[in-house]
């Protein structure tokens, strides 16, 4: 038990981003509210971009620069990855963002439980 | 010359026709920009699958990088055969569209859906086509993004929930399949499809747990883009409330492309012995396609909306496929594979009906559908010959991809689902035959009784698609030919 501890803590990185990826599955699963739902849906997403990078980050590494003195540097395609990545996530909250706008416009709310309330009605 | 650079084309070609729609903005602009380019996708397809039967895999290197740095759009007979069923429907589809668009979608909205459609087709083939871990996710989100505004420009106010539904699962399937590429890739330093098959290899996957955590990760998220029981709930709201056009499209193509990729990562990147042999990944799909085929042609029974009845059925269906998957043996996999070619078809040819339903009688809903098969003979005669190749009739389609799976059930000594296979054939038979029943027994009232047939651009569609079930019926030889071939080159890999 206690020689697993170095282990668990020398990956404390992993259950960094694994929590705030939980934290933002639960936001996602237990709230109505759309606009909040989304902001579920971008800390998991981050948590997911936190993953790759601290995986790049190499203990006493520099920048990725090609020069004298920068021999042990961190892996800059982690980097790259999550730009793309990012890009991706802004544009998907972009649209889940338009489309809460266009339900707003619609249903007069944006809670989940009030639409469905109102489809039973109908 | 060209002809080097087919498979940049067959991407770039709709990303840059998107680009351009947008930038117009004229409806008759975009609709001929669309048109054009849909024609354009199945010559590149079918002339990258002659040079690959011709010739074995064709690698393309994109912008001059070198593979395994960079990305490689790598072809063989599997992706080789997506690509030409995702390039035919698209050349189907764009001229029925034209006066389906017209009538649901609103006239300053029209330039849009067609670059939403173009931008999502681009996306269906960069998943197919690359043979990069990371590209693929890129061209995921494209596809799926489009998808998203796609349905939410239904004419129902509850397609915008069926939309952000879509999105908020479709978001979480995408994340959990970077988690699994981000896991692969710091096992193996390498994002090239085929590199990492052969650096996985080296390692000892036993002991490595991170990269059956990739495994389980990249399957769920896949699995949720597949419509995988019990991970299919966004797909039933999602058809039912996009336009006719976009159902059409999706249904005939979206889970097929999900499908496929699901297929490399089991057996080109992870290999046959580490997913089926080594760990139990085919008794769960097995367990999972099974639920899948009986609840949604149960839940099929019971709806009014024939869209959503035919989008359970897809439920269904991808339950079929999966179970070519799952049983792992050659005859059962050329089942699964050539059922995502006759299901595309058979889909495809059913939503345009109804398309055609929706367009002249106004309506989607069954109760008020009474009497159209005698308004509407031709395009009723072919949701029923559409239909009866779903059910598995000889002769159609449907029954080459259920004789394929059953032959693999009793190869793999599994008898029983081959009788599973039939008690759904039979419930697809209850739920069809409500439609026929209430088209062709009940006199016309309402809208349908002033229906008259769709115009010659969607008829035309429609029963091109109904033939090409009928022919494939009748003569398997290509497709069921080339889906072996496709299933002979997953089953040996790359190597």
């Amino acid at each position: 038990m206690i020689e697993a501890i170095p282990d668990l803590v020398h990956h404390y990185n992993h259950w960094v981003s694994i929590f705030l990826m939980v934290c933002g599955l639960y936001i996602v699963v237990a709230r109505g509210n759309m606009v909040k739902k989304l902001v579920g849906l971008t800390v998991f997403q981050t948590a997911v971009f936190l993953l790759y990078i601290s995986a790049g980050k190499i203990l006493g590494g520099t920048p990725p620069i090609i020069a004298e003195g920068y021999e042990h540097y961190a892996n800059p395609l982690p980097h790259v990855l999550i730009l793309t990545a990012i890009v991706v996530g802004v544009a998907t909250l972009a649209v889940g963002l338009g489309l809460v706008v266009r339900i707003n416009e619609a249903f007069g709310t944006i809670e989940e439980e009030e639409i469905f309330e109102r489809g039973e009605q109908e | 010359m060209i002809a080097d650079h087919l498979p940049a084309l067959q991407v770039v070609l709709p990303l840059v026709a998107a680009t351009v729609c947008a930038m117009v903005d004229r409806r008759h602009v975009a609709y001929v920009i669309a048109l054009l380019t849909s024609f354009a996708m199945p010559l590149i397809a079918v002339a990258l699958l002659i040079q690959v039967l011709d010739q074995g895999v064709i690698s393309y290197a994109m912008g001059g990088w070198e593979p395994p740095i960079g990305i490689e759009y790598r072809i063989d007979v599997a992706n080789a055969f997506v690509l030409v069923i995702l390039s035919l429907v698209a050349a189907l589809i764009m001229p029925y569209a034209a006066r389906s668009v017209a009538a649901e979608i609103p006239e300053n909205k029209q330039a849009w859906f067609y670059c939403m459609y173009l931008l999502c087709l681009s996306g269906l083939l960069g998943i197919t086509i690359t043979g990069d871990a990371f590209n693929a996710f890129v061209f995921l989100e494209i596809s799926s993004l489009a998808t998203y505004v796609l349905i939410a420009m239904g004419a129902d106010r509850r397609a915008l929930l069926a939309a952000f539904q879509y999105l908020v699962m479709g978001t979480i399937g995408a994340t959990f399949y970077v988690v699994g590429v981000g896991l692969l890739y710091t096992m193996t330093g390498t994002l090239n499809f085929a590199d990492i098959a052969a650096r996985l290899q080296e390692l000892d996957i036993e002991t490595s747990r991170p990269v059956l955590a990739a495994l389980a990760f990249i399957t769920v998220g896949i699995g949720l883009k597949v419509a995988m029981f019990p991970l299919h709930a966004w797909l039933p709201n999602a058809y039912a409330g996009a336009p006719s056009v976009a159902t059409a499209f999706l249904a005939a193509t979206a889970t097929k492309v999900a499908v496929y990729l699901l297929l490399r990562y089991f057996y080109t990147i992870f290999g046959f012995d580490v997913v089926f042999v080594q760990h139990p990944v085919a008794q769960v799909l097995l367990i999972l396609a099974v639920a899948g085929m009986f609840a949604g042609s149960l839940i099929a029974i019971f709806q009014d909306n024939i869209k959503r009845m035919l989008a359970w059925s897809s439920v269904a269906q991808i339950g079929y496929i999966l179970l070519g998957v799952s049983l792992i043996n050659h005859t059962a996999l050329t089942g699964g594979i050539v059922h995502l070619f006759n299901h595309a078809l058979i889909k495809g040819a059913l939503f345009f009906a109804v398309g055609g339903f929706a367009l002249m009688a106004g309506t989607v809903r069954i109760s008020q559908l009474a009497g159209i098969g005698r308004t509407m003979p031709v395009t009723m005669a072919a949701f029923v010959l559409a239909g009866l190749s779903l059910i598995g009739v000889p002769g159609t389609v449907g029954f080459v991809s259920k004789w394929y799976l059953v032959l693999g059930a009793f190869e793999a000594g599994m008898w029983w689902v081959g009788f599973l296979i039939l008690i759904t054939s039979l419930l697809a038979v209850v739920y069809l035959g409500r439609v026929v029943e209430v088209a062709f027994f009940r006199d016309p009232e309402g809208g349908a009784a002033k229906a008259i047939e769709p115009p010659l651009s969607m008829l035309a569609p429609t029963w091109i698609l109904v033939a090409a079930c009928i022919v494939f019926g009748i003569d398997a030889e290509l497709t069921a030919g080339t889906a072996m071939q496709a299933a002979s080159v997953l089953i040996e890999g790359l190597r």
